[in-house]
């Protein structure tokens, strides 16, 4: 039978091996994030999202497309666990009323219908993938989806955002492993997704990027707009590394594609669309 | 009150920087992976054409005696456009404004140029500065801002139409899907003649203002794009050359004019070449190969100056309201004509 010396000695070697594991863990964990020459987390890579968040970023069922009589099934909505912390978004009360009359016409109401940037945080959950081009003062983030992309200002708090953008204004600074963007200055016309949620002018994002492997970067944005919400929420979800040795962004320049929705009306009747094949 | 100082210094330090670049001697900064660092936002506007006035034949530079002329010339526009501005505003018996106010003022356009002024022409090769012929049967389509130029689709240029029966009767910059000057190659135009580069060890980003068009250049060995992918800004493959950036672009969508009003793009293949000659100059270089377009290759050098600030977004189609009134316009014109008609 063991003495009480023995049993505490056992159980405090027990303490040791298993904090020496969980730190061998993680340092081969963060030994595997790809890392600049100075040091910080390397993001650069083209990213995407798997979620369905772009349909909804609150938890929903599938449910029945905009043209069923159209496009069958092809125009339904996948169903998913949705992203915001918590599960649903806190509107006020005015805000939740735009918010359902955005809904009950939201394909057409929806920005991107039109081929309108997507703002942030939505342009990190859409069906497209995105580039991370980093260097030490300044990032660039390119996204596929209407050749929409951001100038992320590191360490450069005097860059103060001087106009309204569709992207937005993106501060940021390093925190330990962790690139925080403050995202500021967004036009109030963009939305959250399919579903009709929306913001003001005065949102402002803040959003965590930490990368957990070499492949993977958790992402973090915390929204916050007095004007639309009673109170900050988040949205949280992991992003993937495209590891295919050709993959590449390939132009999307949706204007194009939009173009027959925004001006068909005005077109001169009987006149063809599009161009003659080449 | 606009002032000619801005003038004479721009030619100054283009002079200067002509020095420098000629002498060689400029170690250029480095990224953190070693490369020559060409980041930051650069202007590439300028006041020098792109095609060599033909009394210069193969003169590349202007001379000491030619570019004082040039001063004195820009100074004497500087002056009288000051005083046309001034009588307008300061005296109350100034002839009343015409009812067409132009479209821009000296605000924006940036044709006096920051950049090179001392070269007779952008383009280097051919070497009397000058287009090589079109090659027999080259598309040939004429833009621009004055009536329509009735021609077949698709429309290859950036501005001005064929007709306004449909949106893909008009520009490619009035349809907001490229620039007016973004290219590529990326020209000197009116104005937002603003680029940023961006770099990391296997990436370089060439960011025009217009279109807020990020061009991705993968740097190295990466699988070559399938030929059945075309593009508008084609697909971009770049290297290092010594201290200078080369850049590679092809697969190119067809749906463009190869260069100036000419040819289709299809099978272009171009080559840019960035090189910093100074802290704030960056040589840009670019060479068009199309032999179905051109019987030569047409090369061109562009100098761009440091600009010390941020590259705003150039969000065109979000508020392309312009769109919609041109065909808007044309249909109540031709309602009208129609109800005129019938009386």
């Amino acid at each position: 039978m063991k003495t009480l010396i023995q049993k505490q000695l056992t159980k405090i070697a027990l303490v040791v091996l298993v904090s020496l594991f969980s730190i061998t863990q993680v340092a081969a964990q963060s030994g595997e994030i790809p890392r600049t020459p100075s040091g910080k987390p390397d993001l650069s890579g083209i990213w995407q999202a798997m979620t369905s968040a772009h349909y909804d970023v609150e938890p929903h069922a599938a449910s029945e497309g905009p043209h069923p009589g159209l496009m069958g099934a092809l125009s339904a909505t996948p169903a998913g666990l949705g992203i915001v912390e918590g599960g649903r978004i806190p509107y006020n009360e005015q805000a939740r009323r735009v918010r359902d009359e955005n809904r009950a016409n939201a394909i057409d109401n929806d920005p991107l219908t039109k081929c309108y940037m997507p703002g942030i945080p939505r342009a990190n959950y859409l069906p497209f993938p995105f580039q991370i081009v980093q260097s030490e003062s300044v990032i660039l983030i390119a996204y596929e989806f209407a050749e929409s992309n951001r100038i992320v200002y590191v360490d450069q708090p005097e860059l103060e955002s001087q106009v309204d953008a569709w992207m937005g204004h993106s501060n940021a600074h390093w925190e330990g492993d962790t690139l925080v963007i403050r995202v500021s200055g967004q036009m109030p016309d963009t939305w959250f997704d399919r579903a009709g949620n929306h913001h003001s002018w005065e949102m402002v994002v803040e959003e965590r990027w930490t990368a957990t492997g070499a492949n993977h970067i958790q992402y973090e944005a915390t929204i916050t707009d007095p004007n639309t919400f009673t109170a900050p929420w988040t949205v949280s979800f992991p992003l993937y590394r495209h590891v295919a040795d050709n993959m590449q962004l390939l132009e999307f320049k949706c204007a194009e594609f939009s173009e027959e929705y925004l001006y068909g009306e005005w077109r001169k009747p009987g006149t063809p669309r599009g161009n003659p094949p080449q | 009150m606009k002032s000619s100082i801005p003038l004479i210094l721009a030619l100054s330090v283009s002079v200067c920087g002509f020095a420098t670049a000629q002498s060689g001697d400029y170690d250029a900064p480095r990224t953190e992976y070693g490369q020559p660092d060409l980041q930051g936002v650069w202007n590439f506007s300028s006041s020098i054409p792109m095609q060599r006035p033909e009394q210069f034949g193969e003169q590349e530079f202007l001379t000491p005696e030619q570019i004082e002329a040039a001063v004195a010339r820009q100074q004497a526009a500087a002056a009288a456009a000051d005083a046309a501005a001034a009588r307008l505003v300061i005296n109350p018996d100034a002839p009343e404004a015409t009812s067409n106010p132009g479209g821009y003022n000296d605000f924006w356009v940036e044709s006096a140029g920051i950049g090179d002024t001392v070269r007779t022409s952008h383009i280097v090769y051919p070497r009397n500065g000058r287009l090589p012929p079109a090659v027999e049967g080259a598309p040939r389509q004429y833009g621009g801002l004055g009536p329509d130029i009735p021609s077949t689709r698709p429309v290859r240029f950036v501005v001005g139409g064929i007709a306004k029966d449909g949106p893909e009767d008009r520009g490619l910059s009035e349809r907001c899907i490229v620039g007016f000057n973004s290219g590529p190659p990326f020209t000197p135009s009116l104005y937002n003649n603003n680029v940023q580069i961006f770099q990391n060890k296997d990436t370089a980003v060439i960011l025009t203002e217009m279109i807020h068009d990020a061009r991705i250049v993968q740097i190295g060995d990466k699988p070559e794009l399938t030929d059945d992918i075309r593009m508008w800004s084609g697909d971009s493959r770049g290297w290092y050359e010594g201290d200078t950036l080369v850049v590679e672009t092809k697969n190119f969508n067809g749906l463009r004019q190869t260069f100036s009003s000419t040819g289709s793009n299809t099978d272009m293949v171009l080559t840019e070449k960035f090189t910093r000659r100074a802290f704030d100059t960056v040589d840009y270089e670019f060479t068009i190969d199309d032999p179905a377009t051109f019987t030569d290759k047409i090369t061109a050098i562009v100098p761009m100056t440091k600009v010390a600030g941020q590259l705003y977004e150039y969000a065109c189609h979000e508020g392309n309201y312009g769109m919609f009134n041109i065909l808007r316009g044309e249909r109540v014109e031709e309602r009208r004509e129609n109800e005129s008609g019938e009386q």
